[in-house]
């Protein structure tokens, strides 16, 4: 009689009705341990269950996909043999509370969901999103996050090419933290997580496991509140230099045929890693776990299946190969431990001392495990913001406004963020941080991958359907603006109480705009993560559903530009329609302080029409600048080029009806900026595809020029641009 | 020429200084692991950038005490180049093969960024393509780059003329906001006294390549396989 009260299930995190379904599985009583895994493998972390119905709706198919969703991480064909492998994942809650640990430790996940599969990272990206620059906690956050980040990649080796950050007081009890890794693999070596062979050895490989992070998955799967703090034994540590050790050691072993399965101990640790390669491969796994290296003396099994200790491997090797996988792993200064064996019971039996401790049916254990349609209700419609009326009563200039905007937290520079990441290390790093999108070599070949992750939450929360359209439709375009041919993506879904109607309301909606996005643009999802309750005391933050996304450049020698002014005398060429949208716009949060109105409406048929003629224009050559247009408009584009480059430009405001500074900064979508020296002929190729362009400047001198006479140095321009991240993170070393 | 590159566990340039020696050579360097105290022989010994042991202790403490490295130190000693770049420049100041240490960066932050050096020294195997005074460009990545020594130390490189390069502004000034990381004197890479030992923050082999943003790096390792090519 182990004595499960009601009290012990709620500590848990399982409903009463959850805890009911674990009763009938079992047919009796659950033991400690068993009531342990049913709890991990039941969090929402680990078993989507508000999400899951939702996630569906996604598509994931493409004749290019090799594997999409339900691995450690998506698959896509690069040609030449060559696969990509790549995902993102939140750490958000660890981060928040031990932000250089929570943040190290979930670039330490992703890079091995990616190199369990066989890839070798060659890239890491994330997505960051903080409370107010004004709130207390948020400098420190930001310190800690980005040296957790670096402090993490820079010792593996692996470059960080890249990246979003964003500040907003809806994360300020509640950061984002969204970690992706890019991987190459031959496309006949990767490997996969489904258990097989029926005696074939179960080996334990990494490192030692500690009691460091019982029940992250639970946390992860909870609100905050103000004792958050109290959870910080929870957060678990990373040893970047073990996992480089790791990388290694597998990749050495991957070489050989010794591996029939493989999976990382991510969330839920070795509980979640045997109950899925044994569910994968409709087989059993039974442990010895008195054989699993430990770092602490006197461990339970219920530790012990439920530790997130970092850096460590479950694999089934074929018979016969353990001596010679025991060599690599022992060169590499690695624990190596035959710890169980697969069995044909479909049944996870752990032993402890002699004594069987757990002993539960894996196919009810994952297909019973609960799934929700949550009750929702759609987000209230926002009303149109037209121009006028979003611009009576303010007197700025265009130059007044853009050099507030290109300071202002939303839109300065963060070099103080990715010159703290490694980001040439691998020597491929063909676009370095700052432009569109990373553009990374496949090394030894002269093929590319460009990276990029997007998402505009203001938007999201004023309609989510959207929202989901534009995060999906701005990462296309933004590796479409190196000249790169997307491929597929992986999304970060971060969001509030999925047990509030509201909030999967815009779950819901997101998704909606997202599928369509995704459809309308041959863009499918290869791989994601999901991660709720990111809520304090009640307050939700933005719906956040980061986009990573990943295309195809075939000849990075000749099929790229950059996104700076590549020479002086050459016309600037608008694509893509300019109505002057304000709603939700950087402009009006800086002139009035507000996020009001519709979000800009994304025309896919369009998105997918101008992206197609410019991507056109860079694999044939014919431009030599190329800038999608996104946050804070046209002007602000021009801005980032002129300072990319290092050359000015001399901007005029056509006569169209359209107030200057709505023109200027509105954030109408599916456009670009071009710079070419044969204007016409591109004009005319435009017009013949059904494609807007507008000549609208010229680039020289080191001024940049709007309308008559207005105009900033861009030595000026550069200060106000580069100034104020560092000296906000300085003004905390008082 | 035969050169090798040392590899240890934490490692993690190794990859790119041997696509710069190939680019320059035209052959693979040899890749040594650090546990095989037997090292070939060969016309030069690179100790490429990387976290050594993961930096505990301290950076480069530990692969000091590698099995190859008592056989690199030999080997330096009687005249082979050694090159260490970064993590190996800490490993060549822990070994003893040159003086000073490397600190913390002042600012506390891992810095990675293109950086300007003046080159200092072209009378040596590694810089001879360079001439004195010329800037070149090339990026550091480092956490542990300030480098100090002793005023005595410091005088005696400078009055030696072992300071092989200093961060500098564009135009080749040596002032304080072109220090990336406080080090003594703005030196960025110092030589043994002999002259066949350099050890260097900047890592040139990231900027051999122009697809990558530049080819100031290259003449370093196309400098080493001249000199160092068997006489025809």
């Amino acid at each position: 009689m182990s004595g499960i009260t009601p009290e012990i299930v709620a500590e848990h995190g399982l409903t009463p009705d959850e805890y009911d379904r674990v009763l009938r599985i079992m047919g009796r009583e659950p033991r400690i341990t068993e009531l342990g895994i049913f709890s991990v493998m039941w969090s929402e972390h680990c078993s989507y269950k508000s999400s899951k119905f939702w996630l569906k709706k996604l598509p994931t198919e493409a004749p290019w996909v090799i594997c999409g969703p339900g691995e450690n991480a998506g698959v896509i064909d690069i040609g030449d043999g060559k696969a990509c492998i790549f995902k993102m994942e939140s750490h958000n809650h660890p981060s928040f509370i031990e932000p250089y640990q929570g943040a190290a430790t979930g670039v330490g996940g992703i890079l091995r969901d990616v190199f369990t599969m066989g890839a070798r990272p060659i890239a890491n990206m994330n997505a960051l999103r903080f409370g107010s620059p004004d709130h207390p906690k948020t400098r420190h956050l930001v310190g800690g996050v980005v040296a957790g980040i670096g402090g993490y990649g820079n010792c593996m080796g692996i470059p960080t090419v890249g990246g979003e950050v964003n500040f907003d007081p809806s994360y300020n009890g509640n950061i984002l933290v969204n970690a992706m890794t890019v991987g190459i693999a031959d496309t006949d070596k990767i490997f996969y997580s489904a258990a097989a062979g029926i005696g074939n050895p179960v080996v334990y490989v990494g490192s030692k496991t500690g009691r460091d992070g019982i029940h992250g998955a639970t946390m992860a799967s909870a609100e905050f509140d103000d004792d958050s703090d109290q959870k910080r034994p929870t957060v678990q540590v990373g040893d970047p230099f073990t996992e480089k050790l790791l990388l290694e050691a597998c990749l050495e072993l991957m070489a050989t045929d010794a591996i029939v399965a493989i999976q990382d101990m991510g969330a839920a640790g070795l509980t979640s890693s045997s109950v899925e390669m044994s569910d994968k491969g409709g087989v059993g796994i039974e442990f010895d776990l008195d054989l699993v290296p430990v770092r602490e003396d006197a461990m339970t099994a219920y530790e012990i299946m439920l530790s997130e200790s970092q850096e460590r491997m479950l694999m089934v090797l074929k018979p016969g190969r353990e001596d010679m996988a025991r060599a690599i792993f022992e060169k590499w200064e690695l624990d190596f431990a035959i710890i169980g064996r697969v069995t044909g019971t479909r049944r996870l039996v752990l032993k402890s001392g002699g004594e069987v401790v757990c002993d539960i049916p894996v196919p009810p254990l994952v297909a019973e495990a609960p799934e929700y349609e949550r009750p929702w209700v759609p987000t209230p419609p926002s009303p149109l913001l037209s121009a006028t009326d979003a611009l009576a009563g303010i007197d700025t200039t265009p130059i007044i406004a853009l050099a507030g905007l290109i300071a202002s937290p939303d839109l300065c520079s963060r070099r103080w963020v990715w010159e703290q990441y490694d980001h040439m290390v691998m020597g491929d790093t063909v676009r370095r941080p700052g432009g569109d999108a990373a553009v990374v070599r496949v090394h030894g070949t002269d093929r590319a991958l460009a990276i990029t992750t997007d998402c505009t939450p203001r938007y999201c929360v004023a309609d989510p359907v959207e929202g989901g359209r534009q995060a999906v439709a701005e990462a296309w375009r933004n590796l479409t603006a190196t000249g790169a041919t997307p491929l597929a993506v992986t999304d970060n879904m971060n969001f509030g109480n999925p047990e509030r109607p509201e909030i999967m309301g815009q779950f819901a909606g997101c998704i909606e705009g997202m599928a369509e996005a995704c459809i309308a643009l041959d863009f499918p999802v290869v791989s994601g993560n999901v991660s709720l309750y990111n809520e304090t005391n009640g307050a939700g933050i933005l719906p956040t559903p980061a986009i990573g996304g990943v295309g195809l450049i075939e000849d990075v020698r000749s099929q790229i530009v950059s996104s700076g002014f590549a020479a002086k005398g050459q016309t600037i060429v608008l694509i893509g329609d300019t109505v002057g949208h304000l709603g939700r716009s950087l402009l009006m949060r800086l002139l009035a302080g507000s996020d009001e109105g519709a979000p800009p409406p994304v025309d896919l048929a369009a998105e997918r029409r101008n992206g197609d003629f410019v991507r056109n224009l860079i694999t044939s050559g014919e431009i030599s600048a190329c800038h999608d247009i996104s946050d804070g408009g046209l002007l602000i584009a021009i801005a980032e080029m002129a300072l990319s480059g290092g050359i000015g430009a001399d901007i005029s405001v056509p006569d169209s009806g359209i107030p200057a500074l709505a023109w200027l900064f509105g954030e109408d979508q599916a456009r670009y900026l071009i710079t070419t020296i044969s204007p016409d002929t591109l004009l005319a190729g435009a017009a013949d595809a059904g494609v807007p362009a507008t000549v609208i400047g010229i680039t020289g001198s080191a001024v940049l020029t709007v309308g008559d006479g207005n105009s900033i140095s861009l030595s000026d321009l550069r200060n106000a641009h580069e100034n104020w991240l560092p000296e906000y993170m300085a003004a905390g070393n008082i | 020429m035969k050169a090798a590159v040392i590899v240890s566990p934490g490692s993690n340039c190794d990859r790119d200084v041997q696509v710069a020696l190939r680019q320059s050579i035209g052959r693979d360097p040899i890749m040594h692991w650090h546990g095989d105290p037997d090292l070939p022989d060969v016309d030069l010994i690179v100790i490429p950038g990387g976290f050594s042991y993961g930096d505990y202790l301290r950076a480069g403490a530990m692969a000091a005490h590698s099995p190859v490295m008592r056989e690199v130190v030999t080997r330096a000693n009687a005249g082979v180049p050694v090159l260490g770049i970064c993590n190996g420049f800490q490993i060549l100041t822990e070994c003893g093969l040159l003086p000073g240490v490397l600190m913390r960066n002042a600012g506390l932050k891992f810095i990675c960024r293109d950086v300007d050096l003046r080159v200092e020294a072209e009378d040596t195997v590694f810089t001879h393509d360079y001439v004195d005074g010329q800037i070149i460009r090339i990026p550091v990545a480092h956490n542990e780059g300030n480098y100090f020594a002793d005023d005595e130390t410091l005088n005696r490189l400078d009055g030696e003329n072992r300071v092989a390069f200093r961060y500098c502004t564009p135009a080749g000034e040596v002032t304080a906001a072109t220090n990336p990381n406080g080090a003594a004197r703005n030196i960025a890479g110092i030589l043994n006294e002999n002259r066949n030992v350099l050890g260097m923050m900047p890592h040139p082999e990231r900027l051999a390549d122009a697809l990558l943003g530049g080819t100031d790096g290259r003449p370093m390792f196309d400098g080493l396989a001249e000199a160092l090519a068997p006489a025809a």
